[in-house]
């Protein structure tokens, strides 16, 4: 604005100006490049259930982060990218900006503007308050890979807690895997037929609103999600009385949510859980609650030993059931805190009603100071006629990764 | 923060000092162990006097682990520590190296009595982990520094005993010993010495839970700042019993960065770099 000021004063405003700029731009504070390239394959020991399925897949994927801090720290530039190239799914080749936001630190408030991957809550086996980005279910099953959201967000620290307010700007499409791919369901997700309902489409601006503090032994999260759902409802579309996909369709909702986490002593005890009310539909209720305990120095070794349980529920049904409707997770986490930092991560989820399992063992080992290697099994058994995971029925796999950072 | 941290100070306290120093003196004649206890606890108190007021600081770490072999491994990291009026000290560390773990960063709240509050930054899932401070004994990165090696070393956490005068490397020390109050530490007890002069800590001996010697610290390569403050620059710590050894270098060690509150809690951890 003060380029178009007349009078004497605008060259000294200009001069101040480009001081500005120029002290903003020159490295006096920090910025930094790093990432890592990675080739992974996957072992699929069964054949798949539909004929045009892969067996095996090699792929390799790269991500990338780079970050500047200018204004004595007070401002901050971030931009992260995500790429990964798949030799048996054309839809998990996918590119994706992770993250691509500025920051600025005004005092009392700070204010994000762009794309940024958001986490809340605090268990292990489920994310269920956690709904700020999509998730890129191509990555992984775990829910833990997100897709970029764009948005605007303030953050206010105060005595009585950390407040965050979110406008969420442009929706993002959960991915889902092509005809090619494994952990799919029967007919392919066909994303040209997604509905959403919402009348403005695909830019409806959601909003989202958090408090949380830390209570001593307690950290406390209370949230609320106004907008479009993350998890579509995936209808499917039939030709001459035949199933030839699914169309997701997004509807809007009104989500609530409250994390809690207690530690005493070696004790972790947790607690997630929402209310979601669809439009036109009923209210529902989710839960995941439980503890982890740490034996630490295992038998006069360094090596730590921790247990996790965790109990799901929510009472979502027919074509909205979620996979954790009344499940027991059972997990422990070996770490042996020696040079290589090498670490053991199982969990089986048991499904009350069903008896289906769910058997998750992740490992991983670093190399030297630039490389490491990573593996992962999952093994879905004792698989009945109805829940979202019976059609992975066959699609027991073994994961192999090895990265390089940089 | 680190065990190693006592200072210099003014013309007061030093007078204090020489009177503490005659007082014990008198009390090793008598060898009367309520005087020992007593002139134990006066040593650790003088020698945190003498590191009240610092404020903040900030240092680069680098640590040499080396197993019986001779193999080595780098771990490299920085730290912010922001000084507490009335209780322990918050510090953040923000670990470079390995790559595999860069941009993961911990956060902790020192408290004198009962205990830390400690937090986790998983930079790969953006996620913020509350976890249990429980883990004292356990080696910090794999190193032979334990997790309570490193924390503030706070007057409460332990209780003292003088035991006797030992010189070396020119210098008059007192030794200390002092036992943890905590029952999940991992030693049963320490011996450390403090030099006369400055108060500052130029070893430590552990012994471990069965009362055998596990590890001794070294401390070398003091600088002072701001005229009061003393910092080490070389921490060695060797373990007895497995041939393991750790070398801690802290190097460019900053006073009065003007850290506030602000930089040290769960948001700003989320933001650590």
């Amino acid at each position: 604005m003060f380029f178009f000021e007349r009078g004497r004063s605008k060259p000294r405003l200009f001069s101040l100006m480009l001081l500005a700029v120029s002290t903003a731009f020159t490295p006096v504070s920090a910025g930094e490049l790093t990432g890592f390239m990675s080739a992974e394959s996957r072992l699929f020991p069964q054949e798949g259930l539909y004929p045009e399925q892969s067996d095996a897949s090699i792929s390799v994927a790269s991500n990338i982060e780079y970050y500047r801090d200018w204004d004595d720290y007070r401002q901050r530039m971030v931009v992260e990218g995500f790429a990964r190239a798949d030799s048996a799914d054309s839809e998990r080749t996918h590119a994706d900006i992770r993250e691509l936001y500025w920051w600025r630190d005004l005092d009392q408030i700070e204010l994000y503007l762009g794309a940024r991957q958001v986490f809340w809550g605090v268990t292990e086996t489920v994310h269920l308050v956690d709904v700020i980005n999509q998730e890129d279910w191509v990555e992984n099953i775990d829910g833990e890979d997100k897709l970029g959201q764009p948005m605007i967000s303030l953050l206010t620290q105060q005595e009585w807690g950390t407040v965050e307010v979110f406008a969420l700007l442009g929706f993002r499409e959960r991915t889902f895997p092509g005809k090619n791919g494994r952990l799919r369901s029967p007919v392919p997700v066909d994303k040209d037929r997604t509905r959403y309902q919402s009348d403005r489409e695909e830019d409806p601006i959601d909003v989202a609103l958090r408090w949380s503090k830390v209570l001593g032994d307690w950290d406390i999260g209370i949230s609320h999600f106004s907008g479009t759902a993350r998890d579509p409802i995936l209808r499917p579309v039939s030709v001459d009385n035949e199933v030839v996909s699914l169309a997701p369709y997004y509807p809007q909702i009104e989500q609530t949510g409250l994390d809690l986490q207690m530690t005493k002593g070696a004790w972790l005890w947790k607690l997630e859980s929402i209310s979601v009310k669809e439009k036109q539909a009923d209210r529902n209720t989710a839960l995941v609650g439980g503890f982890e305990y740490t034996f630490f120095g295992v038998a006069g070794s360094s090596a730590d030993l921790g247990v996790l349980l965790e109990y799901q529920f929510d009472d979502r049904r027919g074509i909205r059931a979620t996979a954790n409707q009344n499940d027991l997770a059972l997990g422990a986490r070996w770490m042996l805190n020696d040079f290589q930092g090498t670490e053991l991560l199982a969990a089986l989820s048991v499904d009350l009603d069903q008896g289906t399992r769910f058997l998750s063992v992740e490992g991983s080992r670093r190399l030297n100071d630039y490389w490491s290697l990573e593996a992962e099994l999952r093994m879905f058994s004792n698989m009945h006629g109805e829940g979202p995971l019976f059609s992975f029925r066959n699609d027991d796999y073994f994961q192999v990764e090895l990265r390089r950072y940089f | 923060m680190f065990a190693i941290l006592p200072n210099k100070t003014r013309a007061p306290l030093l007078a204090l000092a020489t009177m503490i120093a005659t007082f014990g003196a008198a009390a090793e004649v008598s060898t009367d162990e309520s005087s020992a206890e007593r002139k134990g606890l006066e040593i650790a108190r003088e020698a945190d006097r003498r590191d009240t007021g610092f404020g903040d600081t900030s240092s680069r770490m680098e640590m040499v682990l080396r197993n019986r072999h001779g193999e080595e491994t780098v771990r490299r990291m920085r730290s912010r520590t922001l000084e507490q009026k009335n209780d322990g000290d918050k510090t953040l560390i923000i670990f470079d190296n390995p790559r595999d773990v860069k941009g993961t960063a911990f956060l902790s709240f020192t408290h004198k009595k009962g205990p830390d509050d400690q937090w986790l930054y998983l930079p790969a899932l953006k996620r913020v982990k509350r976890i249990s401070s429980s883990n004292k004994a356990g080696p910090f990165m794999g190193s032979e520094f334990a997790f309570e090696d490193l924390s503030s070393q706070e007057v409460e956490k332990y209780t003292y005993k003088y035991l006797r005068d030992e010189g070396f490397d020119g210098r008059d020390h007192f030794v200390v010993e002092r036992i943890p109050v905590d029952p999940k530490s991992g030693y049963s007890r320490q011996e450390v010495w403090f030099d006369k002069e400055e108060y500052r800590v130029w070893k430590i001996d552990f012994y471990d839970r069965k009362g055998e010697l596990l590890k001794t610290l070294s401390a070398s390569d003091y600088n002072q700042y701001l005229d009061q403050y003393w910092r080490a620059e070389r921490l060695a710590m060797v373990n007895h019993q497995t041939g393991k050894s750790t070398d801690l270098r802290l190097k460019d060690w900053k006073f009065q960065n003007g850290f506030s509150e602000q930089d040290f809690n769960k948001n700003s951890l989320k933001r650590a770099r």
